[in-house]
């Protein structure tokens, strides 16, 4: 109990932290590119796309983000498939992850005038064009805050990827407490580091907010 | 490798899983009322303009959003009991579930207090109403019926979130399930159907709030 001190906590804390921000990162790119995907799906219009994406969306922010884990790191091995807790993490976030940037999309879509669709529809241009020229660009100016804000869900979603023995801060911070018996001081180093990554990334959405609300309208 | 369901194999464990769910419900029932009522403290201390109380409360609000729910939990269960507060799992549940939505009431609630103009408060001054009073007659109501629908997402997310409080023997729903799963590793049929009830879940619980909203601030229109 006394071999360790406060510095040996903070330090392997912090060894395993860069885990917490590979995962976020990995989580949130990948589910960035499907969300992106599901979005184009959505916009297109077809019925049964929309009602695909609708489905997909309401499944994975109706169900807590742990039971997603639950399903693929011990659901899949009953069917052949081996994940580790890596992969299962990155699946499991992932989808989580692209449930909620679709949805978060479609309003700044949305939000696009009609009319731009339609102008751009009258010079001919196909869905792509419309997207890739017209709608995006417009888009994306309202999408970054709110993005941006939401990559904080994300780093908080990855502790979740403790309970299914990936070795990132918070199970870290479990397997540090169980040697030392100091939960207080290890919990609380815990959350200080947590802090330390995601409020900078909240006061940056707010910033943007700020940059952006005379564009937005 | 041919994989053959068995959902027959959960139905004697429906005790377990009903139990999980009256639980997750009771954890949500109260962590939603005191939760909220805490935002509306919180966001009535921070439109208040007493500077050290709205910066006390800022900054609670602040560090519950950005540490995750889990961590918290932990730091309620087991890193109180350093402090003399020893907690059984039920009540380090609902005061994690509490604090959370607390501090993300508090910020969507004062929202909707900052979207009340500015006149109608001036109106009741003029009225000769005291400050509770316009709190409690002009200000809150309107200013919740515009973020209900903002709020209620959270406390969806906040019954959701209540799934990891298995970590700390919680009995709720995800701990009937981990139950059950190592009983007769039936993972994917238990997650399954605990996956179903929790999105059945989260939907009565999205309906129920919008019954409650009409009733809340619909019906007094009339009045």
């Amino acid at each position: 109990m006394s071999e360790f001190t406060l510095w040996d906590i903070v330090y392997n804390l912090l060894l395993a932290a860069r885990w917490t921000v590979l995962l976020s990162l990995t989580a949130f790119v990948l589910g960035g590119l499907v969300g992106l995907l599901l979005l184009m799906v959505r916009t297109a219009g077809n019925p049964w796309g929309i009602r695909l994406v609708r489905g997909y969306v309401e499944l994975f922010q109706g169900t807590p983000l742990l039971m997603q884990l639950f399903i693929v790191f011990f659901g899949l091995p009953l069917i052949g498939i081996d994940v580790s807790p890596w992969i299962a993490a990155t699946l499991g976030l992932t989808l989580f992850t692209s449930a909620f940037l679709t949805e978060i999309w479609r309003g700044c879509v949305e939000s696009v005038g009609k009319g731009q669709w339609e102008a751009s529809a009258s010079l001919g241009m196909n869905f792509t064009q419309q997207m890739r020229y017209i709608v995006l660009p417009q888009a994306l100016r309202i999408a970054v805050p709110p993005t941006v804000g939401f990559s904080v869900q994300v780093v908080k979603g990855t502790a979740v990827a403790s309970i299914i023995g990936f070795v990132e801060l918070t199970k870290a911070g479990t397997m540090i407490t169980n040697a030392t018996y100091a939960p207080f001081t290890v919990y609380g180093c815990v959350a200080v580091m947590y802090f330390l990554i995601c409020y900078p990334l909240s006061l940056f959405a707010r910033h943007l907010e700020g940059k952006f609300r005379h564009v937005a309208r | 490798m041919a994989y053959k369901f068995d959902f027959g194999a959960i139905v004697p464990h429906w005790q377990l899983l009903f139990d999980g769910v009256i639980l997750t419900t009771e954890l949500t029932v109260i962590g939603a009322v005191v939760g909220v009522g805490l935002g509306i403290m919180g966001a009535w201390a921070r439109a208040s303009r007493a500077p050290v109380i709205s910066q006390i409360v800022g900054v609670y609000v602040e560090l519950i959003r950005n540490t995750p729910f889990l961590v918290q939990l932990f730091f309620i269960f087991f890193g109180l009991p350093a402090l003399g507060v020893k907690l059984t799992e039920f009540q380090a549940a609902v005061l994690a579930m509490i604090v959370n939505l607390g501090a993300y009431s508090t910020e969507i609630i004062r929202a909707g207090i900052l979207a009340i103009p500015q006149g109608q408060i001036e109106a009741a001054q003029s009225l000769a109403m005291n400050r509770v009073q316009i709190f409690r007659y002009v200000v809150i109501l309107p200013a919740l019926k515009k973020i209900w629908p903002a709020l209620s997402s959270q406390i969806v997310i906040v019954m959701l979130g209540s799934s990891v409080c298995s970590q700390i023997a919680a009995e709720e729903l995800t701990f009937g399930a981990n139950y059950i799963q190592a009983l007769n590793f039936r993972a994917f049929e238990v997650y399954f159907v605990v996956t179903g009830l929790y999105l059945v879940m989260s939907i009565l619980l999205r309906m129920g709030l919008k019954v409650l909203g009409n009733f809340l601030f619909e019906r007094r229109r009339h009045v």
